[in-house]
């Protein structure tokens, strides 16, 4: 008869431990996409939460704002906001481009407002130079929705409306 | 006496003070048991209402694509490995973190059974095959699509990744930054499985 003593108790126990900490995999944030091009560089007043976005998007009556995804098109062809157009992936200056001229026609005035929703809001390379791109354009109402994580969990989860490309 | 399979504590079956009765392997299938339990109850976490949160403790979705070096690339092929399936992109910042690590881990547990496949969930393939070249990665990479995207219950950020058990069943899904120290743990415990 074999017999295992505290210390091999101990290793139980710490794995055991250890396998409580799997409780999610999500981890503290780190890696953090910082400076001028960054999602942090956006005001936080230039922010719209996704359920205020979603309240502005299913009010009748209301003058809806120009939606436009500047993440992967592939992305947005899985799933986007109804009525949102594609308009090239802001880290990339032939996104930027795209952005430019998807805006060239509007008024400066027009609001719009931007998402992406490609990763965790710290991390995303495509919010902060496609903001950039319209404030340096002139462009005075601009919104940026603020999703946490992703599109998927912050919008799609929450059950507020998509639609594909066909 | 029936010892090999009995669990026994201090105080109840221990024929002294501070002893247990317990055989390694059973210990070892406690742990096992306990760390799978664990798997189970991140993988019950509503992270999202994804189809994909049903997909763990499921079969993977097979596909077939055809990686960067025009090689056929079948999930259904490593079934007896270990798989990590990574959904990551080149503007992906967390992605670029994790795939060195990844790239440590093919050269550590390859042997032992693990296979990691990238999807690329790019635009532009010229860019993924520049990133791959660039980070040296030693698994292979397929460009995905909306059709896969779908399979694994919809893609809509990044990284995401799917650990895949050597019978071919999803055991985990990690979605966003994940701490690589917890996953590698995981892997390990799968590869010690059979």
């Amino acid at each position: 008869m074999k017999r295992t003593r505290i210390p091999q108790l101990a290793m139980t126990a710490g794995l055991a431990a250890l396998a409580l900490l799997f409780g999610s995999l999500h981890c503290p944030a780190q890696y953090i996409v910082s400076g001028p091009g960054s999602a942090l560089s956006i005001p936080q007043s230039q922010l719209i939460q996704p359920e205020a976005l979603n309240h502005v998007l299913q009010t009748k009556g209301t003058e809806k704002p120009l939606l436009l995804q500047v993440g992967s098109h592939l992305l947005f062809d899985e799933a986007h906001i109804p009525g949102s157009v594609y308009a090239g992936a802001g880290s990339q200056p032939t996104g930027l481009q795209q952005l430019q001229s998807t805006v060239a026609t509007l008024s400066k005035k027009k609001a719009i407002v931007l998402y992406c929703g490609c990763c965790p809001w710290n991390r995303c390379p495509n919010l902060g130079p496609a903001f950039k791109q319209l404030h340096d354009m002139g462009f005075t109402n601009v919104n940026v929705l603020y999703l946490a994580d992703n599109l998927g969990t912050d919008w799609v989860a929450k059950g507020y409306p998509v639609e594909r490309s066909h | 006496m029936n010892g090999a399979t009995s669990l026994g504590i201090a105080g109840k079956t221990a024929r002294g003070p501070w002893v247990i009765q317990m055989p390694f392997f059973a210990l070892r299938r406690f742990a096992l048991t306990f760390l799978f339990l664990a798997v189970c109850s991140m993988a019950s976490e509503a992270q999202s209402a994804f189809a994909a949160t049903t997909l763990v403790h499921k079969k993977a979705p097979e596909f077939v694509r055809t990686d960067l070096d025009h090689k056929r690339l079948d999930l259904n092929a490593y079934r007896g490995k270990v798989v990590l399936l990574n959904f990551w992109a080149t503007w992906c910042a967390p992605c670029q973190v994790e795939m060195p690590v990844f790239v440590a881990w093919q050269r550590r547990y390859g042997s032992r059974g693990l296979q990691i496949v990238g999807i690329s969930m790019d635009d532009d393939p010229a860019l993924v095959r520049e990133a791959s070249d660039k980070l040296k990665l030693n698994y292979p990479v397929a460009m995905g699509d909306v059709k896969l995207g779908d399979l694994y219950g919809g893609v809509l950020g990044l990284p995401m990744t799917f650990l895949i058990d050597r019978h071919g069943k999803i055991q985990a899904k990690c979605q966003g930054e994940t701490d690589l120290g917890k996953m590698e743990i995981r892997l390990q415990s799968l590869l010690s499985s059979r």
